[in-house]
């Protein structure tokens, strides 16, 4: 992975007796530290899918030996789902979304050389190195990595006798505490960055949505994870020291941690929504050479949903036995967030319609993440209302509900933002056509794998059950079938991210040199040299309009860069 | 280096009026001899008066006069009034399930024999023995 | 980093506030959540037990009163700090943040080496009741901001002292203010009503 950095290093003149190891692991540059995020995020989410492939085979074929691992027990199988929706959770979906393409995009798309705390930047990515290490380190302890559901509710957790685990949990529990800290620490240099360091002339609305989406996700982090500091701290000392915080046989309440972790827990789904959310819009905008339908509308929308997300989190709750009436308050108020995420949408079609639409790669992921983002969306509707929540808790319904909404902001927006700005960012373009083929063999599949999975929950698939053959309304050959389908589904789309790989390593290696705008579009990242310099340009620019500025009538080009004086 | 040191007072610092320090200091420590008088008196509602009131009182001193909320930009009043209405929608949505005993189809038995109090007499060590408490 | 390898990045002010204050008001605001989880926590656990209110009672009362002055003191000499870095004076902020700092270690020595180990000694450890665990919780995440903010003064003061980087001065003092904020609320919570 190193090799491919050493192709535009020679490009940095900056830095002449810089030792590599200095450059790329002790570099206080944005971008560096947006690789350095990202190909952490990448290598996690290569485990996180490996656990994905060996649990939907025991899934599909129940007792049968899974290839690189062996048989699966229960106590692996629970292992196993923890450690997957953890790890693209925390260690995937939140470093590439916002750590990456943050850090990426911030500095070089409001005209800024660098953020405001580079060394702070780099504690950051160092605290999240160690995080995503311990949790390695969890996996080879005394009784394997934790294995009590990535929700940690105890007893579950807290007693080493009913999780088996006790020394996985403890370690677990530092894992995510240092990821927190990371991001809080990163959080605050996004915030302070993007609201003090943008370019003179960049007023309010000239800052691209996708700069907008990553600062309000950074606060809504910031303002949420708080009580779950609270909480896993209370957690790790239930575990060690023998309080009783959520114990209820000695004073405590296991619901108490419910509420904490959930306070955080929604708020936390809209935290790596709504950067990729940003991504289409700068793609979309770019690739049918149109404005973006309605700024101030989807900004309003964006800061809507973030305030409201702190108002909806005992839907994760409804069946665990809290007051009713809690239940109907949030039952409204969850209903009542849906609209605000579908009035983007619907500018983000708006966008779209009549414009000047061109099918590269990116857009094909963009147009892919709205569609399959509608569908995630849709299905929460009902698990929002508390009533049909009873039938529906805990089921797959649920499990392919939250990935039809986590696939597409996780590995859609992540491709979507990888294929628009490589060029920029290593100086060479993709292979378009490749690029096309891993659309259509990632996104076929995906929908092959959880489709049949809303079908089996409605039948009755509990979640987290390693064996459904004691269930014997569950046993019947049409749901096994259904279960395999899924499986071989997911098979074929993680044969398929060869090609992303194959693409990826080519193009750094052999690409065509990709010039300073190869979309032609208005954003600042766009005028700095393909890939920018330590610093980002030589003059800083300044900025005279909006970023989507496209097709304006009476002028020459169809596109009208931000820095463009006339 | 020298240079540095002359060429400014710190960045950007609209030089302000400075209150004076030792006053409010002063104000703090008499409020917070009050707020420990208070509980002698022996009233439960003079108690929490004194004890809380004076605490949102004493904050907002230092908020005003030590940190300067009121100079620094205006939206900084904002996100920190924003932070502590979090809180009261966290304690709000919380409360309703972790301040009762028992519930629909659920209990917890310290709760409702009384027997949370752990450890009650000084002298003894240690936390008190797992096994749950006799059936209520 | 010096001023001279400091980014352009970090000098610019669109928001009309110089960036380290800004960047110190958001980790204040990050930290109200936290401190807010847990005394939420608290205050739930507390309004719904007697049981609660009998153990408080154990506190002492007067070493939490001298603590919350000794706090206090040292607020007064951070914001003194923040007045001579103002007016230019790096040596006086410098006494005036080691001041500060002394404070700090005061309220950290009086808990760590009298309050507590007296309370251990009497049986009231972190797990003899759920008030006693947010005790030691609550105020040992407190003092661990404390301990915290002392280390960082004693980067600041000296090179302070030297006249250089004045506006640290302000900055450590926000959040020292901040962690006295939290304690003023702790002290009732934990000590005062029984």
């Amino acid at each position: 992975m190193v090799v491919q950095h050493a192709e535009h290093h020679e490009e940095h003149a900056h830095h002449p007796q810089e030792s590599w190891f200095r450059h790329y692991f002790l570099s206080t540059d944005h971008k560096i530290i947006c690789f350095q995020y990202m190909f952490t995020g990448m290598a996690m989410g290569l485990v996180g899918a490996f656990f994905a492939y060996v649990f939907r085979m025991q899934m599909a074929f129940p007792g049968v030996h899974v290839p690189g691992w062996g048989l699966v027990t229960p106590a692996d199988y629970n292992m196993l789902i923890t450690n997957h929706g953890a790890i693209m959770i925390f260690w995937v979906a939140m470093p590439v979304l916002i750590a990456a393409f943050g850090n990426y995009l911030i500095p070089l798309m409001i005209g800024a050389d660098d953020m405001v705390f580079p060394r702070i930047n780099r504690l950051s990515y160092q605290i999240f190195l160690l995080s995503a290490l311990v949790l390695i380190v969890s996996f080879f302890v005394p009784g394997g990595g934790f294995a009590g559901a990535w929700t940690m509710y105890p007893p579950l957790s807290a007693k080493a006798q009913y999780s088996l685990t006790g020394d996985g949990s403890t370690v677990f529990v530092f894992a995510v505490a240092l990821e927190f800290v990371a991001f809080l620490l990163g959080g605050i240099n996004f915030v302070t960055t993007a609201m003090n360091s943008r370019a003179p002339g960049m007023k309010i609305y000239d800052i691209p949505i996708v700069v907008w989406m990553i600062v309000i996700a950074s606060l809504l982090f910031m303002a949420s994870v708080g009580p779950l500091i609270a909480g896993a701290i209370m957690l790790l000392f239930d575990q060690r020291l023998g309080t009783a915080f959520f114990d209820p046989n000695r004073g405590g309440d296991p619901i108490l941690w419910q509420h904490l972790f959930w306070f955080f827990g929604h708020p936390e789904v809209y935290v790596v929504l709504l950067p990729a959310v940003g991504i289409v819009a700068e793609i979309i905008t770019v690739f049918s050479r149109k404005k973006l339908f309605a700024y101030k509308t989807v900004l309003s929308t964006a800061i809507a949903t973030g305030v409201l997300s702190f108002t909806v989190w005992a839907h994760h709750q409804f069946v665990a036995g809290i007051d009713p009436r809690m239940a109907n308050i949030f039952t409204v108020t969850t209903l009542i967030i849906s609209i605000p995420i579908a009035e983007m949408m619907f500018v983000y079609i708006a966008t779209l319609y009549g414009g000047s639409i061109t099918l590269t790669t990116p857009m094909l992921w963009a147009l892919g993440f709205i569609g399959s983002f509608l569908i995630g969306g849709v299905t929460g509707i009902f698990l929002g209302s508390s009533g049909a929540d009873i039938y529906l808790h805990d089921t797959y319904f649920v499990l392919a509900h939250f990935h039809y909404t986590f696939f597409p902001i996780a590995i859609i927006g992540t491709y979507a933002g990888l294929t628009f700005w490589f060029p920029k960012m290593f100086g060479k373009m993709m292979n378009d056509t490749l690029g096309k083929w891993h659309f259509w063999l990632t996104f076929i599949p995906f929908n092959c794998i959880f489709i049949p999975l809303f079908f089996t929950g409605m039948l009755g698939d509990h979640r987290r059950i390693f064996d459904y053959s004691n269930f014997s309304e569950l046993s019947t050959p049409m749901l096994q079938h259904l279960r395999a389908f899924a499986t071989v589904s997911l098979l074929v789309m993680l044969t398929a991210q060869t090609l992303f790989v194959y693409n990826f390593v080519t193009s750094l290696l052999w690409g065509k040199k990709a010039e300073k705008n190869p979309w032609k579009a208005n954003t600042l990242e766009w005028t700095a040299n393909s890939p920018p310099p330590h610093g980002n340009w030589a003059t800083l620019p300044t900025v005279y309009r909006g970023p989507y500025e496209y097709s304006v009538p009476d002028r020459a080009e169809d596109y009208w860069p931000q820095n463009a004086p006339s | 280096m020298a240079e540095h040191a002359h060429a400014h007072a710190p960045e950007g610092h609209e030089s302000h009026e400075h209150p004076n320090y030792w006053r409010i200091w002063g104000i703090l420590c008499a409020l917070l001899f009050v707020s420990v008088a208070g509980p002698f008196v022996g009233i439960k509602i003079v108690t929490l008066i004194t004890a809380f009131g004076i605490a949102i009182v004493k904050a907002y001193l230092v908020a005003k006069y030590f940190m300067h909320i009121d100079i620094a930009a205006k939206y900084v009043t904002y996100f920190i009034m924003t932070a502590l209405v979090f809180m009261v929608l966290f304690f709000a949505g919380a409360a309703p399930d972790v301040m009762k005993p028992e519930g629909r189809n659920w209990e917890k038995p310290a709760w409702l024999d009384g027997s949370i109090h752990g450890t009650m007499s000084p002298g003894e060590h240690g936390a008190p023995a797992e096994e749950p408490p006799a059936a209520h | 980093m010096s001023a001279a390898s400091r980014p352009i990045a970090t000098t610019r002010s669109s928001a009309g506030m110089p960036t380290g204050r800004l960047a110190v008001w958001w980790v204040i605001a990050s930290e109200i959540v936290i401190f807010g989880g847990l005394l939420g926590s608290y205050i739930m656990f507390r309004l719904s037990h007697d049981a609660f209110a009998q153990q408080a009672a154990h506190t002492n009362v007067w070493i939490g009163t001298v603590n919350t002055l000794v706090l206090l003191t040292s607020s007064l000499a951070a914001v003194l700090g923040h007045k001579a870095a103002e007016a230019g004076d790096g040596p006086k902020a410098a006494r005036q943040l080691y001041l500060t700092a002394l404070g700090g270690l005061t309220f950290a020595s009086i808990k760590f080496l009298y309050e507590w180990p007296t309370e251990i000694h009497e049986g009231f450890t972190i797990s003899s009741s759920t008030f006693w665990s947010f005790y030691y919780t609550a105020a040992g995440i407190h003092a661990a901001h404390v301990i915290a903010g002392v280390v960082i003064m004693l980067f600041i003061a000296p090179v302070a002292k030297k006249g250089l980087e004045l506006q640290r001065v302000e900055l450590i003092g926000l959040y020292w203010h901040f962690v006295d904020v939290v304690w003023i609320f702790l002290f009732p919570l934990l000590y005062i009503a029984k």
